[in-house]
């Protein structure tokens, strides 16, 4: 009984949360196009299918992604070996972004940017290439995020010390990178982290600060996210300018 | 093919192709936990059932914006900037930058609408809302994210219209951020840092990047290539600030009730 009306109210929550899309679409359709919607009965089982989607989403989070997240840092303290920690950190950075659907297909638009500026040969081969090897540059730059963010979390050190740090970074690299690689390189920071990734990554890091003593989970507990996304910046620029 | 056997189909390949993608992560944690850990997992059977419902969860969720609302939306983005809705006449030097005000509103309703369904920003939500005991709302933070994210979608839709280099804002973010980490109350800090990158991910990507590729086809002198971008970093931006913002109006709400209270009592 009781997991049905966790189930209605969570499926109830995720209507609501879909209301304002459905009303910004019909808005825009039917006032400002002045078209009419086409598709209607393809259109309500997709939005039917969003929301089932969403709250078997949210119903698993709480069984299962927050759950681990949470023993394995609690696991890791526990043991207080800082070296297979920060191992796994890298590993959970690198291994969840290499795969990342959004970032192969920036990192495809990326190479066709390049080849289009005559940074790169216009070849398939080339663009091939430098597509490969930006994913292991931005895989390689969540992973070393992640496991700076640990160690922030272990260490204590004031989160914002190290966001000012990788804003001069990116400031600096802004200023040396290929002008083509710009736009590029700001936008990749925001697809590194796919919706598997942050929940895992968030109780990780929640779960690591309140198993230290001396930190508090609210602000020394997040912070792994914003890490995430700010070193694809940087190493994309780098990246820009190497190849 | 009808319908529902299409939708079947598609939901089939959906879950497939999460399952990959969730391949490495299952192998990550599984291998760190049995080869380095060594301790059996507590509540195995249910984190494995929680798996799976994430994985049958984004399937359904993945295919249904795939099926109804991606093309639509995208639709929607490419009509809005096309040269005949926003030229009638077919002459797209007159039109001025202000000419483009659908186009800046479209932005902050998809911005908005996106982000309070997006559920990695939903996770985060939750998380800070058991962390905080309660004192951050999961639909409040999630109203602020929204709204940093609209308001950084309509004014990146406006830079790529008026071509100013990407970097002047993002530089000029980076201050204001920094300016607004010295006074925000220091709960806040790292949750706000978050917020800015869970919010592109599974929803807001595909319709902003479409719009951001047809804006920039449309506006003269703009490349899609090179001006298209940008807009993803200004969502992520955004955030940080608003999320900042809340919570230093909710402090400044707090002490004025405060205040005012023991006034009414003295």
């Amino acid at each position: 009984m009781n997991a049905l009306r966790v189930f209605l109210s969570t499926l109830q929550d995720s209507l609501r949360d879909l209301l304002p899309i459905i009303a910004v679409i019909a808005f825009f359709q039917v006032l400002v196009l002045q078209q009419p919607i086409p598709d209607f009965l393809e259109i309500i089982i997709g939005v039917l299918f969003v929301v089932i989607g969403l709250t078997l989403f949210v119903l698993g989070l709480n069984m299962g992604l927050f759950p681990i997240g949470e023993s394995m840092a609690y696991a890791f303290a526990r043991k207080g070996s800082l070296g297979w920690l920060l191992s796994f950190a890298f590993a959970l950075g690198f291994g969840t972004t290499v795969a990342e659907p959004a970032l192969i297909a920036v990192a495809d638009e990326a190479a066709a940017v390049a080849a289009s500026g005559r940074m790169i040969e216009d070849q398939p081969e080339a663009r091939a290439s430098y597509a490969f090897g930006l994913r292991l540059t931005v895989a390689f730059s969540v992973g070393f995020a992640i496991l700076v963010g640990v160690l922030r979390i272990i260490r204590g050190w004031p989160i914002q010390y190290l966001i000012v740090g990788g804003y001069i970074g990116v400031v600096i690299m802004t200023l040396f990178a290929p002008k083509e690689i710009i736009g590029i390189a700001y936008d990749s920071g925001g697809v590194t982290t796919s919706t598997i990734t942050v929940p895992l990554v968030t109780a990780l890091g929640v779960g690591l600060a309140s198993s230290i003593k001396g930190r508090n989970p609210m602000i020394d507990g997040f912070g792994l996210i914003a890490f995430a996304s700010l070193t694809p910046m940087i190493f994309v620029m780098g990246y820009g300018m190497l190849v | 093919m009808s319908l529902a056997q299409e939708l079947g189909t598609g939901l089939w390949h959906t879950l497939l192709s999460t399952i990959w993608d969730v391949l490495p992560i299952a192998v990550i944690l599984f291998g760190f936990q049995i080869l380095v850990l060594r301790k059996p997992i507590p509540h195995l059977r249910q984190i494995i059932g929680g798996f799976l419902l994430v994985l049958i969860g984004l399937a359904f969720f993945l295919e249904g914006l795939e099926a109804a609302l991606f093309p639509l939306g995208k639709l929607m983005a490419a009509q809005l900037t096309a040269p005949e809705f926003l030229a009638p006449g077919g002459d797209m030097s007159r039109v001025t930058q202000w000419d483009y005000h659908w186009v800046y509103l479209f932005a902050f309703a998809i911005g908005f609408s996106t982000t309070i369904a997006e559920p990695s920003l939903l996770a985060v939500a939750i998380k800070a809302n058991q962390v905080s005991a309660g004192s951050i709302g999961i639909r409040g933070l999630r109203i602020a994210v929204a709204l940093g994210v609209a308001i950084g979608i309509a004014l990146g839709a406006y830079r790529i219209v008026t071509g100013t280099p990407l970097y002047y804002y993002i530089i000029t973010g980076y201050i204001f951020v920094v300016l607004q980490t010295l006074f925000a109350p220091r709960m806040i800090v790292a949750l706000a840092y978050d917020s800015g990158g869970v919010t592109t991910s599974t929803v807001t990507v595909p319709l902003v990047a479409a719009l951001g590729l047809g804006l920039a086809g449309t506006v003269p002198g703009r490349s899609p290539l090179l001006d298209g971008f940008g807009l993803i970093a200004f969502a992520s931006l955004f955030p940080i600030m608003s999320v900042m913002a809340y919570a230093q109006l909710s402090e400044w709400l707090g002490r004025r009730h405060a205040r005012s209270s023991a006034n009414t009592e003295s």
